[in-house]
């Protein structure tokens, strides 16, 4: 479903903030995988989000969707196969437009944009029943602008948004990291959920160890650039937080660097 | 006084247009476009030349239209694909329009190359030709009696076909600016001027967008410019100046009259927010220490004040927001010490 081989990215090349951000980096998901990224600060794991999305190219290295190279695509073309949620709540909704509007610019996705109307009548039901599945009673505020939401709204909203046209990859980019515990809890409940029903295969960064190993049915783990702890579906079940301290301090015979990679 | 308001009517309903262009750039794509000042020209000598060589007004509108589309696009191409800032895009194109516009302008001659304005005093023009057909109604007559001998008015205007002209054609362009807003493609043009990561994200073009949208928007203001100069029948090099900051004041006044809660009722205050700017410049000439070249200044100054005043109005309400918990906090803390005093 999704292919990175052997991607490299230099940022500030020849210059003395150089850094490798990522390392040959080879990933592999097969359709219906859940996979969760954890690693501290710097650890590459956005780069690579935003190499699977587009918004940055590697310096080599493929990257190929449902078998079809796609390295070079813009990302917008590229955002026909892939929905994102963003670390920012604010970020994949638009806020002076209305809930439903919102929806409709997220449906148009898959299609070619033209002069229909963005939300007619059909289009409406199916909105309807989509946002009745988040339980938040956003079904009855159609013509809300989303700038009123909460941030756990909006997030919501956005995540639903971003998988209910089965992209063939979902980007989950720290998407509970700014709110607070008990909306977070909902928004990872309602990933959970709305993976599950879609099948979707997603790739999910998380600062939180817990929510990592809670999620999905594989877990890679990130350091300067390189993946350097893959556990598959076998093992991923009876992980626990100090399996994964304890592997990281093998692998790089170092303490791990926990002040962001929250343990609860 | 009625005929010069009417007039004022008549004019603030065609700059209308221009305001709707303004508005689908400056508030919908959040893009401050100032190509205007040379699209709006560019419209009115395009209409006005390809008059005085003797096509159809209509043709020779349309024709304006499309040059106006040509120069928006050109603005956004600089500013997508050269990424040269918006402002200084629009900059760039404004200035490039001003040669063009007298290029455009000396086609009609046949011994120069540039001219600077073309009269339309003895040709045909939309309103010309709408006229004829028009006076043989006699809804004027009847018109114009009832103003002179019911309600009592000295003066009358001349014609009420022009401004039916006006205003039909005003209320097309807006329903079809509303549908267009609605449509998918325009609300990815929305979301553009609203959130570019999130509309790329789902698989949106935003440099394609912004294209489109600023030579629709520039295809309003030269269908304006067309008819300005068909109305005032001339075209001149300089009419477009300070064009942008009419647009926007147009923008700014209809929309703290008639507030933004729906895109129908936005476009309406738009148009309402360029006929009162008409009358008030009706008025302000009326004025006697005031000059026709004052209006740029008053223009400048209404718009500033329209910017600066809320932001004023918002701090103070801040300040007193903040005043009035810190005397909360203080009879607070006055009443835990008075407990304290009664004990001892």
């Amino acid at each position: 479903m999704l292919k990175l081989e052997g991607i490299n990215k230099i940022f500030n090349e020849g210059t003395p903030d150089e850094k490798i951000a990522l390392d040959n980096i080879n990933l592999h998901l097969a359709p219906g995988d859940f996979v969760t990224v954890i690693g501290s600060n710097g650890a590459g794991k956005s780069t690579m989000m935003n190499m699977i999305s587009g918004a940055l190219t590697p310096d080599f290295g493929a990257v190929t969707i449902e078998g079809k190279e796609v390295t070079k695509l813009a990302e917008y073309k590229r955002s026909h196969f892939i929905g994102r949620v963003f670390q920012d709540p604010m970020a994949g909704t638009a806020p002076s437009m209305t809930i439903e509007e919102n929806l409709a610019i997220a449906y148009s996705r898959n299609a070619k944009r033209g002069l229909r109307k963005g939300v007619s009548r059909g289009r409406r039901d199916f909105f309807r029943s989509s946002l009745e599945k988040l339980g938040l009673g956003l079904e009855n505020r159609f013509n809300a602008k989303v700038g009123m939401l909460s941030g756990g709204e909006r997030q919501a909203l956005s995540l639903l948004m971003a998988t209910f046209t089965k992209p063939a990859i979902l980007l989950l980019d720290e998407h509970t990291a700014a709110l607070d515990p008990s909306r977070a809890e909902l928004i990872t409940r309602l990933t959970k959920q709305l993976v599950e029903e879609g099948n979707l295969t997603t790739l999910m960064v998380t600062h939180n160890m817990q929510q990592a190993i809670d999620l999905g049915n594989r877990l890679i783990m990130m350091d300067k650039g390189q993946i350097i702890l893959s556990i598959d579906e076998t093992k991923k079940p009876t992980l626990t937080i100090p399996d994964l301290m304890s592997e990281f301090e093998k692998i790089r015979g170092e303490k791990m660097n926990s002040d962001r990679a929250l343990l609860g | 006084m009625f005929a010069a308001l009417f007039g004022s009517v008549e004019q603030g309903i065609i700059y209308a247009i221009m305001a709707l262009g303004v508005y689908l750039t400056f508030r919908v794509l959040d893009f401050p476009d100032l190509t205007v000042d040379g699209s709006f020209v560019t419209g009115a000598a395009t209409a006005a030349t390809m008059i005085a060589m003797g096509y159809h007004p209509i043709l020779a509108t349309m024709m304006a239209i499309v040059a106006g589309f040509i120069a928006g696009c050109m603005t956004g191409l600089l500013h997508t694909k050269g990424k040269i800032n918006p402002l200084l895009s629009g900059i760039l194109m404004m200035i490039a329009l001003y040669s063009i516009n007298l290029r455009i302008m000396g086609l009609s001659a046949e011994n120069a190359i540039v001219k600077p304005n073309i009269p339309l005093m003895n040709t045909e023009t939309i309103f010309s030709q709408f006229q004829s057909f028009w006076s043989n109604l006699g809804v004027d007559d009847a018109l114009t009696n009832f103003i002179k001998n019911t309600l009592g008015f000295q003066t009358a205007p001349q014609t009420w076909g022009t401004i039916l002209v006006v205003l039909i054609i005003t209320l097309i362009i807006k329903i079809i600016a509303d549908w267009f807003l609605k449509t998918e493609v325009g609300l990815a043009i929305r979301a553009t001027g609203d959130n570019k990561r999130m509309i790329r994200s789902f698989s949106a073009n935003t440099d394609g967008l912004i294209v489109l949208g600023l030579g629709l928007s520039n295809a309003l203001v030269a269908f304006s410019g067309a008819l300005i100069a068909q109305y005032s029948k001339f075209a001149d090099a300089n009419m477009g100046i300070g064009m942008i900051v009419i647009g926007l004041a147009s923008v700014i006044i209809g929309e703290a009259i008639f507030g933004t809660k729906t895109i129908f009722r936005t476009t309406l205050a738009v148009i309402a927010g360029a006929i009162i700017y008409r009358i008030i410049y009706a008025i302000a000439l009326r004025i006697d220490w005031l000059d026709t070249s004052d209006m740029k200044l008053i223009t400048a100054v209404i718009v500033i004040l329209a910017l600066v005043i809320p932001q004023m109005v918002d701090k103070r309400r801040e300040k007193k927001r903040k005043e009035k918990r810190r005397l909360e906090r203080l009879d607070q803390h006055r009443e835990l010490t008075q407990g304290g005093n009664h004990l001892a």
